[in-house]
């Protein structure tokens, strides 16, 4: 046994520490190889054609994989799957770089030290799947269940997750819970007793007047939503942009508002008096299913557009104007409720004063609104009941009242002894979550993997959190593995399958074989009883009348769940999922707690002079960290760019091409960055996309490219209801540098002035 | 007789470049080059400002200067006006590259010209190209001008359209709705 | 403080694109061409003046630009061809040239010219071989006789070289100037330029070779001639890019101001073209001046020329 390493390095895995194939391709001038060099196929999708659900983002499109020779070629939509209705993303369609880039981890990788150095070396599989039983049992052993956590993002987590409730641990959690989604879906249940959902119940492409406010739809690429856009787009909707970026949605929209950021409240407030005032809400709709008018009218009476006005610095006429429209479209207007919705620490009354505005619009289960999604579920494997549960985060006592989930900031917390209190949890499995560049406050999350007794990472990719890992196990990319079905509900319930396309690279293996080869080195195999991947999949799909062969025929099946009412119908009667049975304009629980029954504005910080606040997002063809050193997917945004207003930019001297660093209130750092110089966003704040600058030297494509907002994330607002990490509370300030060495080339531009 | 065309519907591209992709990986485009790519064009002054994208590839002109000035007649004309480059004629004296307004071609890295092809194979399987199949806004179209029920004739016919440097004299046959 | 803009309008490429050679501007055809460019003027240049001395029965009067000078055109051309190949990227091919005769393209004029011309110099140049070598004989008596019989008909070849020559000369300039996707390029008046660049350097040629002081001093009367009418045929071309469409005169600004300004107007014009016309307007005044002198810089300028032309035209595109 190798003596314990008392204080863990971040170990750059690079071609030294891994055997590099005959493929192997760094920087831009990589080929593809011969095999697909070749002219294109005589007979078009002609060859092999496998069934998948993408991995590249969570919305899990059904998809064809064309092979030739073995070697996927490329994946297209199933036309029979309403995720994607036969279109895949950007990234869906340049999803076979996953499989083709050399730069994937290759084998399994135990650290360990020589010469004073910390270094991986590489490991058989039964001696990585055997350290890590160790690692987990001596947890176990130590701490009890309670005292491992499983950080899980991605499809393949299936198996982890019930691989440590096996142990008894429930632990289990997504920083898109708290970062992310969290707080939409609690001010959501709060207002309409159900969640918002994953993917979301928005009715776009019925909607006549669709708002959006901090959600960049058509950058964001979530493909159904942005296929419903262009077809509401298309079919002639009034579109309403509030974003301080002219985004791509908001270039189709009727109205822009540049509001000022962290001001959303005021205007959905605003809104919802002139609703109000003008009597422009829907009457029949609030009667019937909501409550709380009067308390709502008399919180609001003061939010009137000219207060709101030097708030957002939107014109009061705008505001009119615009809730006026929303009005006229009205039940088939929807408020888009986001999905990234942490941002400055109200955001759970912001996300509510958003689901109240819908209910006054009476869009929540009408069409062009939200429908009502179905339901639908496949048996599961018979495997033994879980242990009983440890004491979790549910019967702490700084619980956050709305919290449903496990907060992932609040394990890493939890992983951090304090002043008289021990951490909890001593050992992380961390699965397919780039937590460095993911997790807000970076340096807590290397303080608290220096204080784990075991930390392990599965991953496809050398990403960051694998150069903290006790052991790195490479998982092979969704194109060269089964993995559980996909039973979805959006508005037709489908299950779809996955099945390799091609045999797994290197010495990757699926998640399903590395789980249940971990369960069955630490005397868990009972619960994974299942031969193989194929006899499990056959018998929960003999469970609806299906059989592996079918579906490898079809690829998506729909599960009949017998008559569905999308949207409620006329003089229905409902009751809701709240304390009051209706739509709760007014919230007595949320009052009861000591916190606003109905969202009320809050000033936050603004940035101090010279300093802009720090906006993120998405582009169209990255997801995040997990692309931007996929071949094919890296070349169209190989560094990100900081958005900086033109007169902003004049005062500084600086213009589009120029490299900057960029510094935070709190003198974090990121960067070199290239500076894009636009008209395109207000001056008050700059934007990246994220998930670039990356430090692990194997992914040569993406290394130190860009520049890492995440790094620039060190102030949180949290949520007090339920603990969302808002993050949209940095400030950044600029130098200017030289351009580093082997930059990307600016992007081809012809601009002139008039 | 046939003549093809492409329609952009600037309205409802978002500029994923999902074409760029799709392309790539249906036409095995060598890393490092595209045959389309996505402009942003942006106008106007903080706030009044005004985005167009289009989805840009070879216009498969109908007086196309890359074919006139070939010597080998590698750059040819096929069926339906679709414009293509016979790589065992195509010597690599990058004439047709140096003659094209809009910069669609390359050297690929096996010596000879290549573009885009409106992914002919495909067009006579009657399928569409492969980035017009995997729009996911449904914004690219591909049709027969010389059909008038043909969905880019009734586009054409019924929406504001412009093409690229029409003063080139190159006829392009991608046409962008504005 | 500067003063906003009032309306921008910016185009940007968003989705990488990047393709080699191509962006972010030309930079398919390297020192190749230019270096081609000017060997064909030159040959163009040494050709026409022998052609044109043939047929204005002068073959004494200046022997080296007839007899001497030709030599050196096949071999110049031969170096000019090899360049041509290997800026070919796929030249296991480069027969393909030869299979048809393009009309449109004027790369399939130059391939056929080159294709007559090269054999006919080295014929040209093998009827003068036993003049200039006394002790030199044709090994084979068939070889003799046709030498002879070619000889008598020397006019006629020579009126066939003059056209040949003139079609190498001028059409390397039709050939870009008719890339109207190159604006800087897109003017009529680049095949006369080129030409009369060529045929200044053929004359320049003769004046580093020749022996003979009056055949320098008539041929350096020729080259002033045809600097004047370089120099007009420039000033013409700016004037003509600046009165045209906003592409144009864009790309006529990269020489007003632009990165080419200097060595352009400094190193072409000034030391290619004004210096000498200065030093071979003295020879006509009769100051003694060392002919190699502005021979010497005619045929830098006429290289540097070439290769500021066509950088210069691959910089200036209509997009991005």
């Amino acid at each position: 046994m190798a003596k314990p390493i008392t204080r863990r390095e971040f170990i750059r895995i690079s071609s030294a520490a891994v055997t590099t194939a005959a493929l192997a391709g760094s920087g831009l001038g990589c080929r593809i190889p011969a095999f697909l060099r070749e002219p294109p196929l005589a007979i078009p999708d002609s060859g092999v054609r496998t069934a998948t659900w993408c991995e590249m983002c969570f919305w899990k499109c059904a998809g064809w994989v064309y092979t030739d020779g073995g070697i996927p070629q490329k994946v297209v939509g199933n036309p029979i799957d309403p995720h994607c209705r036969g279109r895949l993303c950007p990234r869906g369609t340049g999803g076979i770089g996953a499989y083709l880039d050399d730069q994937r981890l290759h084998t399994p990788l135990i650290r360990t030290e020589a010469r004073g150095k910390q270094l991986f070396r590489e490991a058989s599989w039964d001696e990585a799947l055997e350290r890590v039983a160790q690692g987990l049992k001596q947890i176990d052993a130590k701490y009890g269940p309670g005292g491992l956590a499983l950080f899980s993002h991605g499809s393949g987590g299936t198996w982890f997750k019930h691989l440590v409730k096996a142990m008894g641990c429930r632990n289990i959690t997504a920083p898109s819970y708290g970062q992310c989604r969290g707080a939409r879906e609690e001010a959501y249940t709060a207002t309409f007793g159900e969640p918002v959902g994953s993917p979301e119940r928005t009715d776009i492409e019925n909607a006549r007047c669709l708002v959006l406010i901090g959600s960049h739809l058509g950058e964001n690429m979530h493909n159904l939503q942005v296929q419903e856009f262009a077809n509401a787009v298309g079919n002639g909707a009034t579109v309403i942009v509030a974003d301080p970026r002219f985004s791509t949605a908001a270039s189709k929209a009727r109205w822009w508002l540049p509001i000022r950021p962290s001001t959303d409240i005021a205007l959905l407030l605003a809104w919802i008096h002139v609703l109000l005032e003008e009597g422009l809400y829907d009457h029949d709709y609030v009667k019937r299913y909501c409550t709380g008018l009067d308390e709502l009218r008399q919180a609001v009476r003061h939010n009137t557009p000219e207060w709101a006005y030097p708030i957002t610095t939107i014109e009061p006429h705008t505001i009119r104007q615009t809730a006026r429209e929303m009005a006229r479209h009205a039940p088939a207007t929807l408020v888009h409720p986001g999905r990234f919705t942490a941002w400055y620490g109200d955001d759970f009354q912001r996300t509510r004063a958003n689901a109240i505005l819908n209910a006054l619009l009476g869009s929540w289960g009408r069409k062009g609104g939200f429908y009502n999604p179905l339901r639908a579920s496949v048996a599961a494997y018979p495997t033994p009941a879980y242990p009983k549960g440890h004491t979790t985060w549910r019967q702490a006592p700084d619980a956050f009242p709305f919290a449903t989930e496990v907060l992932a900031d609040r394990v890493r917390a939890a992983s951090i002894p304090a002043e008289g209190r021990p951490a909890p949890i001593h050992g992380w499995l961390v699965y397919c979550t780039n937590l460095p560049l993911t997790l807000l406050q970076p340096a807590l999350t290397y303080e608290a993997i220096q204080k784990l007794d075991f930390i392990a990472a599965v991953d496809l990719m050398p990403s960051e959190i694998t150069g903290w890992a006790d052991v790195v196990l490479p998982e092979c990319s969704y194109l060269e593995r089964y993995d559980d079905l996909r039973i979805t509900t959006t508005r037709n319930a489908t299950i779809a399958l996955r099945q390799p396309a091609a045999k797994p690279r290197f010495e990757s293996k699926p998640g399903w074989w590395i789980a249940k080869g971990v369960a069955e080195k630490m005397g868990l195999g009972r619960y994974f009883p299942w031969k193989d991947i194929e006899s499990y999949l056959e018998t929960r799909l003999a469970t609806i009348g299906s059989s592996l062969a079918e579906m490898q025929q079809v690829g998506v099946k729909e599960i009949d769940v017998g008559p569905h009412r999308y949207y409620f119908g006329d003089g229905e009667e409902i009751e809701f999922d709240t304390p009051s049975g209706r739509i709760e304009l007014y919230s007595q629980q949320i009052a009861d707690l000591g916190f606003d029954p109905v969202p009320r504005y809050t000033a936050h910080p603004e940035p101090p002079a010279g300093y802009y606040r720090l906006l993120f997002g998405r582009t169209p063809t990255h997801t995040f960290s997990r692309t931007t050193n996929n071949p094919l997917l890296c070349e169209t945004m190989l560094e990100n760019e900081v958005w900086i207003a033109r007169t902003v930019a004049q005062m500084w001297g600086i213009e589009s091409g120029d490299y900057l660093l960029l510094h935070n209130q709190d003198g974090a750092t990121a960067g070199p960055v290239r500076a894009k110089v636009t008209e395109r966003i207000r001056h008050d704040c700059v934007f990246l996309v994220h998930g670039f600058g990356h430090q692990q030297r194997q992914m040569a494509r993406s290394f130190q490219r860009g520049a890492n907002d995440n790094a620039l994330v060190t102030q949180v607002s949290i949520d007090p209801l339920m603990g969302a990490t808002g993050m949209r509370v940095n400030f950044v300030t600029f130098e200017v540098v030289a351009p580093p060495r082997g930059h990307a080339p600016p992007p081809l531009r012809r601009g002139e002035v008039a | 007789m046939a003549r093809y065309a492409m329609v952009v519907d600037t309205h409802r591209c978002v500029g994923c470049a999902d074409c760029v992709m799709a392309c790539k990986t249906e036409n095995g485009v060598p890393l490092g080059y595209c045959r389309d790519w996505i402009v942003q064009d942006t106008w106007g002054s903080y706030p009044k400002l005004h985005l167009e994208i289009r989805s840009e590839r070879c216009n498969h002109c109908a007086n196309a200067p890359c074919v006139r000035c070939c010597p080998t007649a590698a750059s040819h004309i096929v069926e339906g006006g679709i414009v293509l480059v016979s790589p065992q004629k195509c010597i690599g004296c990058k004439a047709c590259i140096t003659a094209c307004p809009y910069d669609a071609r390359y050297v690929h890295p096996d010596g000879y010209v290549d573009k885009c092809t409106f992914c002919v194979h495909r067009v006579r399987a009657g399928k569409d190209p492969a980035c017009v199949e995997v729009c996911p806004t449904h914004c690219l179209h591909f049709g027969d001008l010389d059909d008038p029920n043909s969905v880019v004739s009734v586009l054409l016919r019924t929406r504001v359209s412009k093409t690229l440097i029409p003063e080139a004299g190159t006829r392009p046959q991608l046409y962008f709705l504005t | 403080m500067t003063s906003l803009p009032l309306v921008l309008h910016e185009e940007v490429v968003t989705s990488g694109r990047m393709n080699p050679g191509i962006d972010p501007t030309l930079t398919v055809w390297g020192w190749e061409i230019p270096f081609y460019l000017f060997l064909g003027g030159l040959v163009a240049g040494i050709l026409f003046f022998s052609a044109f001395y043939v047929i204005r029965h002068r073959e004494e009067d200046y022997a080296t630009a007839v007899k001497v000078a030709p030599l050196w055109a096949p071999p110049l051309i031969v170096v000019g061809l090899l360049a041509l190949l290997l800026d070919l990227s796929h030249w296991p091919y480069a027969w393909r040239l030869y299979t048809t005769i393009r009309w449109d393209s004027p790369m399939s004029w130059g391939a056929w010219t080159l294709g007559i011309l090269t054999p006919l110099s080295v014929v040209w140049a093998a009827l003068w071989l036993e003049e200039l070598f006394p002790r030199f004989r044709w090994p084979f008596a068939w070889l003799a006789r046709l030498i002879t019989t070619l000889r008598e008909w020397r006019v006629a070849l020579a009126w066939l070289l003059a056209v040949l020559s003139v079609v190498l000369g001028i059409y390397t300039g039709i050939l870009l100037s008719a890339f109207n996707a190159r604006p800087f390029w897109n003017t009529s008046i680049l095949g006369p330029l080129f030409l009369t660049s060529g045929l200044s350097t053929g004359t320049a040629m003769v004046m580093l070779l020749s022996r003979n002081r009056r055949e320098r001093a008539h041929f350096s009367h020729l080259d002033l001639l045809l600097i004047g009418a370089e120099l007009f045929i420039i000033i013409h071309l700016f004037m003509g890019a600046l009165s045209s469409t906003g592409i144009k005169v864009e790309a006529a600004h990269l020489f007003l101001g632009g990165p080419y300004t200097a060595p352009f107007w400094v190193l072409v014009v000034g030391l290619g073209l004004a210096v000498p016309a200065v030093i071979e307007g003295l020879e006509v005044f009769r100051r003694r001046v060392p002919a190699a002198v502005p021979a010497a810089l005619v045929l830098l300028g006429g290289l540097l020329l070439r290769f500021i032309v066509m950088d210069a035209g691959m910089t200036s595109r209509w997009l991005y």
